[in-house]
């Protein structure tokens, strides 16, 4: 476990929790981005401002810690760039078809016991870890 | 509208730096998690206690209030139920997670690091989330 963080590991989390109180304490919006991002294609009336200065902050706050000299500086892609083409198109499919992703099932729901982002949850880790063990265990790629 | 959209900015700039903050945004080490038969990293399970346990507590202090600061009312997702859709459509995103260790925030908060794959993987995301908005 060489390359367990967890200092970093736990107040980033806190600092995405304390982010997905903000808005809905101010805006009474869950912060699930899938969700978000779905409903700008189209936008709706009135209601694509506030989704787009989320993900502006989404990338801001990053660029923020990239500005600062936070030790992540470049992102380590393990994978080819067909592997994550075919990777985008399922993670919108599935988050589409799913109501949400990470950040709306795993953290946000889970935060209101919704059983049905508890499974979403399990079932995302459980389908992601059966998927990279196959390609880096099995087809021995990756 | 400016003040839910500058509220939304502030929450959008707290879930992008923890997410580079964790790391979360670098697909290496999301799939160093995923990948538990190989040099296993438990942070990734940190980062969602840290979250959820920070968001169960202010989400119960916010939702016993009648109505958010900034907004009319609370919107919140009706469906709490489990259907046979939310189990093949977690499955398939856990499918592309698992390839390209990537999902939809940490992929918005990595174009921060101006590296071309990014791109690619939010055009397709983008295409995955309308067709399922077609079949919805």
């Amino acid at each position: 476990m060489e390359n367990f963080t967890p200092l970093s590991a736990l107040a980033g989390g806190a600092l995405m929790g304390l982010g997905a109180v903000v808005l809905l304490w101010l805006t009474g919006r869950i912060a699930g981005v899938s969700g978000i991002i779905a409903g700008l294609l189209p936008p709706g009336r009135g209601d694509a401002l506030w989704r787009l200065a989320f993900l502006v902050g989404l990338v801001g706050g990053a660029a923020i810690y990239r500005t600062l000299g936070g030790p992540l500086q470049v992102l380590q892609f393990t994978m080819s760039t067909f592997m994550i083409v075919i990777g985008g198109l399922l993670v919108g499919l599935g988050a589409g078809l799913a109501g949400g992703c990470t950040s709306g099932h795993g953290i946000c729901g889970v935060a209101r016991a919704s059983k049905r982002s508890l499974l979403a949850l399990s079932v995302f880790i459980l389908a992601a870890g059966l998927t990279i063990y196959l390609i880096r265990h099995v087809l021995r790629g990756g | 509208m400016m003040a839910r959209a500058a509220a939304a900015l502030v929450s959008g700039l707290l879930f992008g730096l923890g997410l580079a903050v964790s790391q979360m945004a670098n697909p290496a080490k999301v799939l160093g998690f995923l990948d538990i038969a190989g040099r296993w990293d438990p942070s990734l399970a940190l980062v969602l206690a840290a979250a959820a346990g920070v968001a169960t507590i202010g989400y119960r202090r916010v939702l016993s209030r009648p109505k958010p600061a900034l907004a009319p009312a609370f919107n919140l997702p009706r469906k709490t139920g489990i259907d046979a859709k939310a189990v093949i459509g977690a499955a398939l995103f856990g499918m592309g997670w698992g390839l390209a260790g990537l999902c939809p925030g940490p992929a918005f908060a990595a174009l921060a690091f101006g590296q071309l794959e990014i791109l690619f993987f939010i055009g397709t995301m983008g295409l995955g989330l309308h067709l399922a908005r077609q079949m919805n």
